[in-house]
């Protein structure tokens, strides 16, 4: 057991933390436009952007380490995002690079590294959410093109997306529930495709419904074999990491929460000094070391080349915990001004405490990670 | 960056299994747990044959100086048997010894505490029931060089059958001014009185202190001067008893899984209902998740690392809460026969019982964590 970092390792954090401190010298707001598009060519130039990426593809070929250190250090600093386009970054280019021929490749890798164009994912429809497996949207090849056919919801950023990933259903006659299902790459301004978003209960527009009515899609733009729709969406979703980066966002959110409790009262003292509150603090605080040395545990099992299974599911589970109880505790501190709209910091807790879903929901939910571990991890029977 | 244990911590587990498995299954843990003394002297001496007594001890006291990382894989398994022993009793005092003694004392005590000829054991704990220096009452009654003790030491481990105490007592009204002094069975005004548990394999006692000669030679290090050393023992206690809580915890996971896997209700293994299987998952996500802390607080102690009283109260507020929990559900979740003084899952529902309180509860970690955070802002 050795938590120290090696000499290599620790020149590459150092060359993180150099390049943060001459970008984000402490003070600079780090949100006007002439600087988010500085420091979006100059992560790209290091190869920050798709670090975990072959560099034949224009990735930065770090290695799992350095991945690690290089989210962590960004983490801690509170830095923006390495690229702009979430979900090309997140699992759609995983997987084109898996499953994508070199045409593919081409075609769309360069624009997800340079922020090109934003990509949306339509999985969830309104029957199928939990059990993605059971969608319907329907595809039916036509020469060299598929016609699709169906609704897709809860699909996030679509209103502002060129592309989308979409899962169909090409063979309804198929065996299994996951066989017949085919993954296709959609333009959204398809004939035949409308968006519609849909207000969640923060009061803002995040996702959308996506209706499609005889879309017509080219079968060069199928990705992965016919069929094998379910192998190319589940491998991609595996290449989240063991959510180290995760654990210092929630960091930064448990400081906030301390300053928040230091300058509120209650009782006529300061909420800090209140028993009931600092445990709880210490508890959230307690629970966030977990998962980062969970994360660990996992880490050091992927480097060796082991696969993680269903242990993510341990993180999400406490993640999913975490972000509702941090939130509602803040509220709960802020006493009656609490349940006001913009009374405090202009709203930011009551924003935090109502977006939970993005995490707890989005995600898989915890409902579904409990079965995962139950099934694959302890063997109990599927039900 | 490695967060895993080497070849030689993967064979000692599977040692430690082998010997355990053979010679302590829970039918002789159910025997012992009858007996007057509560553990087997044969098995004891064959531990300290193995090396185990030693582990933490230096090679030159005839140990095999190993660090607190390869003693959590003994004791995780020692608690996935409820191995009654000794044993972090005897590694505790050793430990302080190690920590604080004179040569001399090193040179008296830990070859024999390595070897098992000697169960050595920690009093602290006093009536008020605190863990923190100000709760150490005992006053010394400056006597010559020595001090005499009177009173009342209580859940020392394995007292009665301990030949040595690692005794802590209080120097003056300073909140620190705290000693640590060795007390050796058979002194004069000392008496022993086993207090049974609520857990049969886990023996304590209160310890009575009737005007009981400390000589100077006796004292560990400065006399007013201990209390880092009684802090580092408190660490070290927590780790230990939160080693032994993950191998408990995961073995009442493992026999509800079981148990929930062949009991048919309803026409269907109960473990396919979702009311069974999903607090079954939360117990497993959180022997995971306090077995992690405690790999990091055991790693802090060996590196004698600054976050360690923080490593070691989280792994022990996290073990506490959750193993008492565990204990409950394993024992719901059998149904009826969870009740049964025949089934097992109801020793590790007490094994929780003791695991709680011991070298503090969730609360009590929970504030120092807190009180670390704050004042480090
Ligand atoms: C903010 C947000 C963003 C999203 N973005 C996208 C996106 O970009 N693309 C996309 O495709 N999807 C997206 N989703 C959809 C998300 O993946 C689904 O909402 C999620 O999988 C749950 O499906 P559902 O909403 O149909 O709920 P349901 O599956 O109907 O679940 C309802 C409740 O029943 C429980 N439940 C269901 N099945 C079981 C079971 N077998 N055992 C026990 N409990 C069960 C669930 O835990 C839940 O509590 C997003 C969702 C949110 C909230």
């Amino acid at each position: 057991m050795d938590f120290h970092l090696t000499p290599d390792e620790q020149a590459f954090r150092d060359e993180v933390r150099a390049f943060l401190d001459e970008l984000l010298p402490p003070g600079r707001h780090p949100s006007d436009p002439e600087f988010l598009s500085t420091w979006q060519r100059r992560v790209r130039e290091k190869r920050w952007v798709g670090f975990s990426w072959p560099r034949e593809v224009g990735g930065g070929g770090g290695s799992i380490m350095q991945q690690v250190i290089l989210k962590e250090e960004m983490a801690k600093r509170r830095a923006p995002a390495l690229g702009t386009c979430f979900m090309g970054l997140a699992w759609v280019g995983p997987a084109i690079i898996e499953y994508g021929t070199e045409a593919q490749k081409q075609r769309f890798i360069p624009d997800i590294l340079d922020g090109k164009v934003q990509w949306c994912t339509g999985y969830s429809e309104p029957g199928s959410g939990s059990d993605l497996a059971s969608l319907q949207c329907r595809a039916v090849r036509d020469g060299d093109h598929y016609v699709v056919s169906g609704q897709k919801i809860w699909t996030s950023i679509a209103m502002w997306s060129q592309w989308m990933i979409l899962l169909v259903r090409s063979d309804p006659a198929a065996q299994g529930k996951h066989d017949g299902i085919t993954c296709l790459l959609v333009e959204m301004d398809s004939p035949g495709l409308t968006v519609r978003p849909i207000r969640n209960m923060s009061g803002t527009s995040i996702f959308a419904e996506v209706f499609l009515d005889d879309v017509r899609v080219p079968i060069e733009q199928r990705l992965g074999a016919e069929g094998e729709g379910w192998k190319v969406t589940v491998s991609a979703l595996a290449h989240e990491r063991s959510s180290i980066a995760e654990v210092e966002g929630l960091l930064r959110k448990l400081d906030e929460l301390v300053e928040l409790a230091r300058a509120s009262t209650k009782n006529g003292r300061p909420a800090l000094d209140d028993d009931g509150i600092r445990r709880r603090i210490a508890r959230f605080e307690t629970r966030i070391a977990a998962m980062r040395m969970n994360g660990m545990r996992f880490l050091t099992k992927q480097l060796k080349g082991e696969p993680l299974g269903a242990d993510t599911s341990i993180n999400k589970l406490h993640r999913a915990a975490l972000e509702i109880e941090m939130g509602d505790l803040a509220l709960e501190i802020q006493g009656s001004d609490g349940a006001l709209e913009k009374e405090i910091d202009g709203g930011r807790w009551q924003r935090f405490a109502l977006s939970w879903p993005e995490v707890v929901i989005g995600g898989g939910t915890p409902n579904i990670q409990r079965n995962i571990i139950a099934e694959r991890v302890l063997g109990l029977p599927k039900d | 960056m490695n967060f895993g244990f080497t070849d030689e911590q993967e064979l000692l587990r599977q040692e430690v299994r082998k010997v355990l498995d053979a010679q302590a299954p829970m039918a002789e843990v159910r025997r012992l747990a009858e007996t007057p003394e509560g553990f087997s002297r044969e098995l004891w001496k064959q531990m300290g044959e193995l090396g185990w007594l030693g582990l933490t001890i230096p090679e030159a006291h005839g140990g095999a100086g190993l660090g607190w990382v390869d003693l959590v894989v003994l004791l995780e398994e020692a608690g996935r048997s409820l191995l009654p022993s000794p044993l972090i009793a005897t590694t505790l005092a050793a430990a302080t010894i190690a920590d604080a003694g004179s040569a001399l004392q090193q040179a008296r005590w830990l070859p024999r505490l390595a070897d098992g000829t000697a169960i050595g054991s920690v009093a602290v704990l006093e009536a008020g029931d605190r863990l923190d220096p100000a709760g150490i009452q005992m006053r010394g009654a400056p006597v010559g060089d020595g001090w005499q003790l009177g009173g009342e030491k209580r859940a020392v481990l394995d007292g009665a059958a301990a030949d040595l105490l690692v005794v802590a007592f209080r120097t003056g009204d300073g909140a620190e001014d705290i000693a640590l002094a060795l007390v050796e069975r058979g002194a004069a005004g000392l008496r022993i009185e086993s207090t049974p548990s609520l857990d049969a394999t886990q023996r304590v006692a209160r310890v009575h202190f009737d005007a009981v000669a400390v000589l100077p030679d006796a004292v560990l290090g400065t006399p007013g001067r201990a209390a880092p050393v009684l802090a580092r023992l408190l660490d070290r206690g927590a780790v230990a008893v939160t080693a032994e809580a993950v191998g408990a915890a995961e073995q009442a996971v493992r026999l509800t899984v079981e148990y929930a896997k062949q009991r048919v209700q309803f026409g269907s293994p109960i473990g396919r209902f979702q009311g069974v299987k999903h607090p079954l998952a939360e117990m497993y996500v959180d022997v995971e998740s306090f077995r992690s802390l405690l790999y990091y607080a055991a790693w802090c102690l060996d590196e004698g690392d600054a976050e360690t009283t923080r490593a070691v109260s989280m792994a022990k507020a996290y073990a506490s809460e959750a193993f008492s929990r565990i204990g409950i559900d394993g024992v719901q979740l059998h149904g009826g026969v969870g009740y049964t003084w025949e089934y097992d899952i109801q020793l590790y529902l007490k094994r929780s019982k003791w695991v709680r309180p011991t070298f503090g509860d969730a609360d009590f970690h929970y504030d120092r964590i807190a009180r670390i955070r704050t004042e480090a802002a």
